[in-house]
């Protein structure tokens, strides 16, 4: 049990410290793991990853739970999402130390300013998928019917209240429309 | 203490209404981080958005860790981390031990799809905010453009786009056409 864990700790650290990029990159690790340890198969990996999409939470840290849980119950959900952000935080910790020098750095600030409008690239490719996937029914060849009319209307709904009233937090949106959702049969 | 508390709080709310990836978490950061706590600008949060496209781990972790670093230090960024992934502990744990097939619940399927059209609509609100701050000449807008078809359909690592896009920055800038304040 005890090398179990500790293998899992290694495993899941190391991932943590080279999966550069966000949860997607987590995935090749994990198929790494399925077939060096066996410890689940692609089948569970691929249930695993629908789940983690689904729940709220970063989805590495989902994954890294969900595969900890299925070899170790709480304890072992528990070393591996431990493990997956401790390099995080040692590696985010030591940048945001210097990070504050470097920015008066004139060269420093034109590579930030440059990257600035990259990053709202990076958001709109991350994000891409879901808008296609939410608004339009893709699989239809296209024409009106590819457009999912509902989700549009909830969509224009929800900006417009939005707009109307500045201050209601996010949560209240998210919480409202799952409930729509489930009214209406989304 | 009282600062550790609202950090762990705030992300552990951060992480409980995220739905779909590090990035959705945006409209959440800019109500809580920004707007609530003044923790962080819009700015920095970008800056911590760019470093962690080519720091390794997750995004979230990585920005939540930025943000209680400078109001605590390290016990700071370990206490936002442990908030935004405590949520996904307590709810995967709860569906890995009691819902096998968690993914076939009909009413859960309707709730995600009512849930993955208000993320739309925030996520929109928020890109427009950054657009209207950050894309303000045309040096910008092609930095975004490239960016973005690259990042759509190169293949190329993250870590090469950001390095592109900063060099891009800098030849902008000594060119006099992206101003910075």
């Amino acid at each position: 049990m005890i090398e179990l864990l500790l293998t899992m700790a290694f495993e899941f650290f190391k991932t943590g410290l080279f999966a550069v990029g966000g949860g997607l990159a987590t995935i090749p690790f994990l198929n790494e793991m399925a077939e060096r340890y066996g410890w689940f198969t692609t089948e569970t990996l691929s249930t695993m990853i629908a789940v983690s999409e689904s729940t709220p939470g970063p989805m590495g840290i989902n994954m890294a739970t969900y595969v900890g849980y299925n070899l170790a119950g709480v304890i072992g959900s528990l070393v591996t999402t431990l493990s997956i952000v401790t390099p995080s935080i040692i590696v985010i910790c030591i940048i945001a130390k210097y990070l504050k020098k470097f920015k008066e750095l004139t060269i420093v600030e034109e590579i930030f300013s440059g990257l600035k409008p990259a990053v709202i690239a990076f958001i709109v490719a991350a994000v891409l998928d879901l808008f296609l996937s939410t608004l339009f029914n893709l699989d239809l060849p296209f024409g009106l019917g590819t457009f999912n009319f509902i989700s549009i209307a909830l969509l224009a709904i929800l900006l417009m209240v939005s707009y109307r009233f500045k201050d209601i937090h996010p949560i209240f949106f998210i919480v409202a429309a799952a409930i729509l959702g489930v009214i209406f049969k989304l | 203490m009282k600062i550790l508390w609202e950090l762990y709080i705030s992300w552990f709310k951060m992480g409980l209404f995220t739905f779909g990836g590090g990035y959705a978490m945006l409209p959440m950061i800019q109500k809580e981080v920004i707007e609530k706590h003044h923790w962080a600008t819009e700015d920095e949060v970008m800056d911590y958005f760019a470093i962690g496209q080519c720091t390794p781990g997750v995004i979230a972790v990585n920005t939540a860790t930025f943000v209680g670093y400078y109001q605590k230090g390290v016990i700071g960024g370990i206490v936002s981390t442990l908030g935004v992934i405590s949520p996904s502990l307590i709810i995967i744990m709860l569906i890995a031990a009691l819902i096998s097939n968690f993914m076939e619940i009909e009413w859960v399927a309707h709730a995600l799809k009512g849930i993955n059209v208000a993320v739309c609509m925030l996520l929109i609100k928020a890109i427009a905010s950054l657009w209207q701050k950050n894309i303000k000449n045309i040096a910008s807008f092609v930095i975004f453009g490239v960016s973005l078809v690259l990042s759509l359909f190169s293949g190329l690592s993250t870590v090469l786009l950001v390095v592109i896009a900063g060099i891009l920055g800098v030849v902008f800038s000594k060119a006099g056409l992206l101003k910075h304040d």
